[in-house]
């Protein structure tokens, strides 16, 4: 079996993105890590192969050469081999999820495992995308993996609970950070990944129409503070609570 | 602007995120039809059509819809597709399962989670965790989108709509149903209509705390929430996680308990009217996003507090 995992870069997730004064997300200096829910996706493969359930995992990417390092990473951590198709352009998920089609056309994954949403445009497009094009079965939110005769039980967080799925392969699995803790690159691993085959695609060979369907006209921060005035003791906090008038 | 919005329901009642969607639905245009895919949901259409401002509910019942899986209703969706220029749905687990399937077939963009409809084919969603506003235009004339029920106050009722039935169609290549797990106790709010919320982190852990978080609630008739530490320390069910990667939820009154206020919670609740936090720590983030502040243990605070608004409920 063959499992293909969608690797994102984006910004690190302890620090608020800020705009630049020309009204960009601000990136120059910042740090930056792979999409988390993607992590737990990679770290679920690695573990399904480590079991010997899969005889390969692919990491690929859809992004400009910055990518290459984050896919290292990915291999580090496990993948047996990276593809990285390179575009300057930003993508919208549609145009992403039309090349992963294809990358999944030439490489026939059985099981694809993506992050439930990319923590920058907080999307959640690219895995239900991708399981449409493909004419595949799909499970999303997925918390808890497990093989029962060749098939999975996905349990899927809904909003009001948890509910099982059993998928047929082939499919497309994403999942949500309480799937599993993923595991740290070893430097012996970060030393030997760079020895593992990554391979780069350029987006126009591909001749895919990736182009915008929709268009950003505006971006603005969200002032989130509020600034508590600070109450000296619970009796002074249960006043304040009766005079926000929501209690009676 | 043709719209086809999926309803959300469990087949017996219609999910009350319909309301907030379909409100969203008529800022977008019209006519709007609303889809129920179910099984023996009958009733459902009979209630979604007196939701203000559907001009028609479209009825698909049958057991490929039974338990709403993206691939039947995605399916369906597209079948219907010719006749509309919109696809909508609430952001709720269903819908964003669904619509990123409708736009793959049919090839047109998808706005996710839009907390604004500024005109037909302009939209605000928040990204990055909520710490920055995105305006969006659509430049295709038909598209999909899932709206954040939340930021939409619910359509009001309406003298009945008619009801349309459809045919079903062949399942397609589809995940299977095994069971469901719907821990919501007996009595207890739903966290996303509730006007109140208490909500437990990783500090009421100690103790016995989470207890004393839903004894607190309960007394003053607050639904539960969680941040994604209490609910990963088995604390809380997933269905009360609030944040990034949780709901959004929009109370009058938020009360966060032991949570530290990571910007991925922060972003769950900044439409709450107020919010109020006990914290131990004194320089806890979350007295920064908050209206109003106490610095105490939960162990000590919540037992007085409690005593403090005994008798007190929510306002009508
Ligand atoms: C991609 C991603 C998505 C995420 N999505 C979400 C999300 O949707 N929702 C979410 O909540 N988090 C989310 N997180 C996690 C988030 O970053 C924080 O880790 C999490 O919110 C912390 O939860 P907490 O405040 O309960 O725990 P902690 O950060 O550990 O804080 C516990 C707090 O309790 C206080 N405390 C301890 N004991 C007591 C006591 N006895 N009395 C009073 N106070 C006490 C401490 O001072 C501390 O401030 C996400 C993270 C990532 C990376």
């Amino acid at each position: 079996m063959k499992i293909l995992v969608p690797i994102k870069r984006v910004l690190d997730h302890n620090v608020p993105a800020r705009l630049t004064p020309r009204g960009t997300v601000q990136t120059d200096g910042c740090n930056h890590e792979i999409n988390p829910f993607d992590a737990v996706a990679l770290e679920a493969a690695v573990r399904i192969r480590e079991r010997g359930l899969a005889r390969e995992v692919v990491a690929v990417s859809v992004g400009t050469d910055e990518f290459v390092s984050s896919l290292r990473t990915a291999l580090a951590v496990g993948a047996d081999r990276g593809i990285l198709v390179r575009t300057e352009a930003p993508l919208e998920p549609l145009a992403v999820a039309k090349i992963f089609h294809r990358l999944c056309l030439a490489e026939m994954p059985d099981l694809v495992i993506a992050g439930k949403q990319a923590i920058d445009d907080d999307a959640a497009q690219v895995g239900p995308m991708l399981a449409m094009l493909l004419g595949w079965a799909q499970a999303t939110n997925v918390s808890h993996l497990e093989w029962v005769d060749g098939q999975i039980d996905a349990m899927c967080e809904v909003d009001r609970g948890t509910r099982r799925l059993r998928l047929s392969l082939p499919a497309v699995v994403t999942v949500d950070l309480r799937l599993n803790e993923p595991r740290y690159a070893s430097l012996p691993n970060v030393m030997r990944a760079k020895k593992k085959p990554l391979e780069i695609k350029s987006l126009t060979d591909f001749g895919i129409d990736v182009s915008p369907k929709t268009e950003q006209i505006a971006l603005r921060e969200i002032d989130i503070c509020r600034r508590a005035t600070l109450v000296p003791d619970v009796d002074a906090f249960a006043a304040a609570l009766l005079a926000t008038g929501s209690l009676r | 602007m043709r719209v086809l919005l999926l309803a959300e329901h469990d087949n017996k009642r219609l999910g009350a995120e319909t309301r907030n969607a379909a409100a969203a639905a008529r800022l977008i245009g019209g006519p709007v039809h609303l889809l129920v895919a179910g099984l023996g949901c009958a009733a459902v259409a009979a209630e979604a059509a007196g939701v203000a401002g559907i001009d028609r509910v479209l009825l698909a019942d049958d057991a490929n819809y039974a338990h709403q899986l993206a691939e039947p209703l995605a399916k369906l969706i597209v079948a219907q597709s010719g006749g509309y220029d919109v696809f909508l749905a609430p952001a709720t687990a269903c819908g964003k399962s669904v619509m990123p399937r409708v736009a793959a077939a049919l090839d047109i963009p998808q706005i996710s989670e839009a907390v604004g409809v500024l005109a037909p084919d302009r939209f605000e969603r928040p990204i990055y965790a909520g710490s920055i506003m995105q305006t969006v235009r659509v430049s295709t004339p038909r598209f999909a989108a899932t709206m954040r029920p939340a930021a939409f106050a619910p359509a009001g009722a309406q003298p009945a709509a008619p009801v349309q039935n459809l045919l079903p169609l062949e399942c397609p290549p589809s995940a299977c149903f095994i069971d469901e797990h719907i821990p919501r106790a007996a009595g207890a709010q739903e966290l996303t209509r509730a006007k109140i919320v208490v909500a437990g982190g990783r500090g009421a852990g100690a103790g016995g705390g989470f207890d004393a978080i839903r004894r607190f609630a309960f007394s003053i008739g607050a639904a539960i929430g969680a941040s994604r530490a209490a609910v990963d320390a088995g604390l809380a069910g997933n269905d009360c996680q609030v944040g990034q990667s949780g709901k959004t939820i929009a109370p009058e009154l938020y009360i966060a308990c032991g949570i530290s206020g990571a910007i991925q919670h922060i972003s769950g609740i900044q439409q709450a009217k107020i919010i109020a936090a006990i914290n131990k720590d004194p320089e806890a983030p979350i007295f920064r996003y908050a209206d109003i502040g106490l610095v105490a243990d939960i162990a000590e605070a919540l037992p007085r507090l409690e005593r403090l608004l005994a008798g007190k409920k929510p306002r009508a």
